[in-house]
């Protein structure tokens, strides 16, 4: 299977099974849509025939054998033989978790997935009980990993900050005597940040998610204070000051756009124009298509043009030697994870799971609140290993829409969660979000072929 | 090659970050 698209004057093809990627003249782009497996070695004269009056024969005849020579070496029409990893797709060690540290939160934002922060459940924060028996849960159901993967999340963690720092010194005490090592993230809205908890966060954070929707405006229509004003003054300044004392790295800008702000890309450029922050994502609100903000799949040309709009500029920044970078537009075309990594996607549900404040275990954060979905609890020790086996077999052969689409080792069968509100099932997809990732894949595709050539002009 | 210019030369341990496209 290949995926040939063009974008910004590039002709571009993706060997879907190889992961190769070429950039190629209109001749071999022409050819293609003629061509499959098995190649002959010499350009069919039919072929020759039927493209004789739009380019040259010779120029087909040493296209077609520059592509045959990929053929040849596996890069072009390559065989899908993974169907055999996906059988070996059973349960896995945890070695990834979400702690809903606080079902509370200071924010009202209109398009929280969470109820602002409650998951339907009240208001409550989490007890370093529940923190500590979150880590030894996660110590001994992590098998042989050694990289165990601890994110704080909300509701807004920092409600709760003294409970996170219990749980962090408890499990940097656990993992010296286990001989494992443990990666902390925070997310949070910023409202509560002080110097010292910013200074805790840097230290001991490996990445820290910052919540911002981008323009004022926009931000303070989303993300209001509980008594209904603006929250952009109180949050930009210190989240600048936590970016700064971190030295600029390994964080996140986070904001969500919505069908209100189709031109999304100028809220990356204000976060890294006007306010100086270099690692940006900017991504859709994913809710029912009836509010006003929610995208359908009629909003899908105006974000398309968006996404290209915002390569096109992210191209001509790097050339001017400004850089930001866009979390979607993110790729790794040299080798990147191996195969069984990138049929398993995240892994929600098997190697990763979520704990509630009252101990309960879900598949991923996007569960929480669906009882039906609930794997077990901390308190009682029980853990369903049915949930666990069937979510183990949720990978991209497990998924039919999944296993014939070109975008399925970069994006991995997408969100369990999302395909299972929007499309009724966690085995299907999300279409709007299929479209939204595919977009988002061809433009970071199309930014490394620009920035190639760039670098080829400029030797 | 005049007509293709190819960008880039596809385990299970399961030690690499949570996330993909890593």
């Amino acid at each position: 299977m290949i995926h040939k698209y063009t974008m910004n004057g590039f002709y571009i093809v993706l060997d879907v099974h190889s992961g190769s990627v070429s950039v190629v003249d209109q001749a071999a782009y022409r050819l293609l849509d003629y061509l499959s497996a098995p190649m002959e070695p010499a350009c069919p004269q039919e072929l020759l025939d039927k493209l004789s009056g739009e380019f040259p024969k010779e120029d087909l005849i040493s296209a077609y054998e520059e592509l045959y020579a990929l053929y040849d070496q596996g890069l072009l029409f390559s065989e899908d033989d993974y169907a055999q990893f996906a059988d070996k797709m059973v349960q896995s060690p945890v070695k990834a978790m979400c702690l809903h540290i606080a079902h509370d939160c200071n924010l009202r934002c209109k398009y929280c997935f969470a109820s602002t922060g409650e998951y339907g459940g009240g208001r409550k924060l989490m007890t370093f009980e529940t923190g500590r028996r979150a880590i030894d849960f996660l110590i001994e159901h992590s098998g042989s990993r050694r990289n165990l993967e601890l994110d704080f999340f909300g509701g807004e963690p920092l409600m709760n900050f003294e409970v996170v720092k219990q749980i962090v010194a408890y499990a940097r005490e656990q993992e010296k005597l286990h001989g494992k090592n443990f990666r902390f993230t925070i997310t949070t809205n910023g409202m509560l940040l002080t110097e010292d908890k910013m200074d805790f966060i840097n230290q001991e954070m490996s990445n820290v998610v910052l919540s911002l929707d981008g323009r004022k405006e926009i931000n303070d229509f989303f993300r209001p204070c509980v008594n209904g004003t603006g929250s952009y003054d109180i949050i930009v300044p210190k989240f600048q000051e936590l970016v700064k004392r971190r030295g600029g790295d390994q964080y996140y800008v986070r904001g969500t756009f919505t069908h209100k702000n189709l031109d999304f890309a100028d809220d990356v450029f204000h976060f890294y124009d006007d306010l100086g922050f270099d690692q940006i994502s900017i991504e859709p609100v994913v809710t029912d298509e009836s509010k006003d903000y929610g995208l359908t799949m009629e909003d899908i040309p105006a974000i398309a043009a968006e996404y290209e709009r915002l390569a096109k500029k992210l191209i001509q920044y790097r050339k001017e030697g400004k850089f930001f970078n866009f979390f979607h537009f993110m790729i790794d075309l040299d080798q990147g994870p191996c195969a069984i990594k990138r049929l398993r996607g995240c892994g929600c549900g098997n190697e990763y799971v979520a704990i509630t404040p009252d101990g309960d275990i879900y598949p991923c954060h996007q569960f929480v609140g669906m009882e039906e979905w609930k794997m077990g609890s901390l308190y009682d020790g029980s853990f369903d290993l049915q949930k666990k086996e069937y979510f183990a077999h949720a990978n991209i052969y497990g998924k039919e829409d999944c296993q014939k689409c070109w975008a399925k080792f970069y994006c991995s069968g997408g969100c369990n969660a999302n395909n299972l509100q929007y499309a009724g099932s966690v085995l299907k997809s999300y279409q709007l979000g299929c479209e939204l990732e595919k977009k988002r894949l061809e433009c970071a595709i199309m930014i490394k072929a620009a920035l190639a050539a760039a670098e080829e002009e400029a030797e | 090659m005049k007509h293709i210019k190819t960008l880039n030369k596809l385990g299970g341990c399961g030690e690499c970050q949570a996330s993909v496209a890593q």
